[in-house]
């Protein structure tokens, strides 16, 4: 076994070999301009890229003409809701999202709130979903897009996809997911989720960095954009720009592996996760998960040591890669908004810890994760004057603080 | 973030965890910070009445690597210190020490604001009139 170990799968992957391979004769030998329409060098790349397209549309259920390539998901995100406020301005200007939206989501809608648009974000129950029924009375006769993340890329709970589009269908809303870390880890399908429009990356799903994709619905209805890049009028004019062939080919590639691994990827991250899970459970007394385990992405683990600061459970684990929500680990320093939203307390945030399971993992490596996490949990709970005295029996929330 | 070989040796190898009796009256206990916060410290002195000077120091930290090493080293400095020159010490000093960067200033802050809390309560134990009270707010 290798140190270190790397368990945080939902910021990146690792290019999969195979993708690898696959891109490889992309970067000198077939560089064509695949819009270069008259000679064979841009007919190869074109070739390349129509293939990618197949590939990505065959893993959510789409026609290969309604993949639109984009430099990742947060523009793949941006283009949707900018791309629908714009273009259906006459028709209405509501937008309803959700508070645990990832930030290209949220700060897109705080920018078009700057631009005339009114956004409704939905709470989250404390299992981190969505209330249908709030969705459905948040909708009115102005409402445009309803855009909620088929997965979360903290707590990695599935939100009711299918459900929410069944609503915006019978509404007459276009309905957008986030679907970065859904696709490729889980069934997701256009058609039977009732999805108008989706976002997906590569460097999510084994493939690079620097390449995605934003589905958009071609009938029932024909969802249009209005571009938010002018020039050559690339991608049907929705996305101007030279195709990144070299990455198109790797995220079409990461594609068919997908589907064509998936069902036996799912069980075997179900499985290392499970095993870590028991591991941390069984052997620590005060962890919580957050969100709900029962619609979760099967390679995610979020969970809160009660009493341990997740920055200094981070240090003491520091041959083992993974997230935490503490505010001491993040760039605002406030502690994530995902868990706040799950309205646990901000302790539970402070203390929490996201293992992102992936294709290179093994059993071996969880194993010496789950040790070295209950060593290292043990060692600062003797450290912590909450644990000793929670353990005294005093309710720490009744105690006054001296808040700072 | 890059920690300072000082602020890694005081996580890995923690000086004086643990706590004294509070109800001792030769015991002063300083708990400041908050768990919504992200940061508790909890700082115990034990104090000879008759010298001033500070026999014994033990805390327990919840909190970053930076804030349990800014209250491991203040027990450190605190021993063998009388109480006046335990007051003495700032802040400034410790992130000097630790070489901490701008982001965790407020761990050697919270330290400092402990030993501030820790000394007070001894002197009103002790019935001797208090410094400036342990109401910094920031």
């Amino acid at each position: 076994m290798k140190l270190p170990i790397y368990m945080d799968y939902h910021a990146t992957t690792p290019c999969d070999p195979r993708v690898f391979e696959a891109m490889r004769p992309y970067f000198t030998e077939v560089f064509g301009n695949s819009a270069s329409r008259n000679h064979s060098f841009g007919w190869a790349a074109e070739e390349a890229t129509e293939k990618s397209r197949k590939q990505i549309a065959d893993l959510i259920g789409a026609t290969a003409k309604e993949i639109v390539f984009t430099s990742g998901a947060t523009e793949s995100n941006n283009l949707a809701l900018k791309g629908v406020a714009e273009m259906y301005a006459e028709k209405g200007n509501h937008i309803i999202t959700a508070a645990t939206e990832h930030k290209a989501i949220l700060d897109t809608c705080k920018r078009l709130e700057k631009h005339g648009c009114r956004v409704t974000y939905l709470p989250v129950q404390a299992n981190g979903l969505i209330d249908l029924d709030m969705l459905r009375e948040a909708i009115t006769d102005k409402t445009i897009l309803i855009s909620i993340m088929y997965a979360n890329n903290e707590i990695g709970v599935l939100q009711p996809v299918r459900e929410i589009g069944k609503i915006a269908k019978e509404r007459g809303v276009l309905f957008h997911t986030d679907g970065v870390q859904a696709v490729g880890k889980v069934p997701v399908n256009v058609i039977e989720d009732n999805i108008d429009l989706l976002s997906l990356s590569g460097h999510k799903i084994y493939g690079p960095k620097g390449v995605g994709a934003l589905y958009v619905r071609r009938r029932s209805p024909r969802v249009q954009l209005t571009a938010q890049t002018d020039g050559g009028g690339h991608e049907r004019g929705m996305r101007s720009g030279t195709l990144n062939v070299t990455g198109i080919v790797g995220l079409g590639e990461a594609c068919a592996i997908a589907k064509r691994d998936m069902p036996e990827e799912m069980k075997r991250m179900a499985s290392l996760r499970d095993r870590l899970k028991a591991k941390l459970t069984s052997e620590l007394d005060e962890v919580y998960i957050n969100g709900t385990e029962e619609h979760r992405l099967p390679n995610n683990l979020n969970i809160s040591f009660a009493y341990v600061e997740g920055e200094s459970l981070l240090m003491g684990i520091n041959d083992i890669a993974v997230s935490s929500g503490s505010a001491c680990t993040s760039a605002t320093l406030e502690p994530s908004y995902v868990l706040k939203a799950l309205g646990a307390g901000d302790d539970l945030a402070h203390s929490s810890i996201r293992f992102g399971l992936g294709r290179f993992n093994t059993e071996e490596e969880v194993d010496y994760v789950g040790d070295k996490v209950v060593e290292v949990v043990r060692k600062l709970r003797e450290l912590s004057p909450l644990y000793e005295m929670a353990k005294e029996g005093i309710d720490l929330t009744k105690v006054e603080w001296t808040a700072h | 973030m890059a920690y300072s070989n000082k602020v890694l040796d005081h996580y890995n190898n923690p000086r004086n965890v643990g706590s004294l009796d509070k109800k001792d009256p030769t015991v002063g206990t300083g708990m400041v910070g908050a768990p919504e916060c992200g940061d508790v410290m909890k700082l115990q002195v034990k104090v000879d009445p008759a010298t001033g000077i500070i026999e014994d120091a033990k805390f327990k930290t919840f909190g970053c690597g930076s804030a349990i090493a800014s209250s491991s080293l203040a027990t450190e400095w605190l021993r063998g210190k009388t109480v006046d020159e335990a007051l003495a010490i700032k802040n400034t000093d410790i992130v000097n020490e630790l070489s901490l960067p701008p982001v965790k200033i407020h761990c050697s802050v919270l330290a400092e604001d402990a030993i501030e809390a820790a000394i007070t309560d001894y002197k009103t134990k002790q019935g001797q009139p208090q410094p400036v009270a342990s109401t910094s707010s920031h």
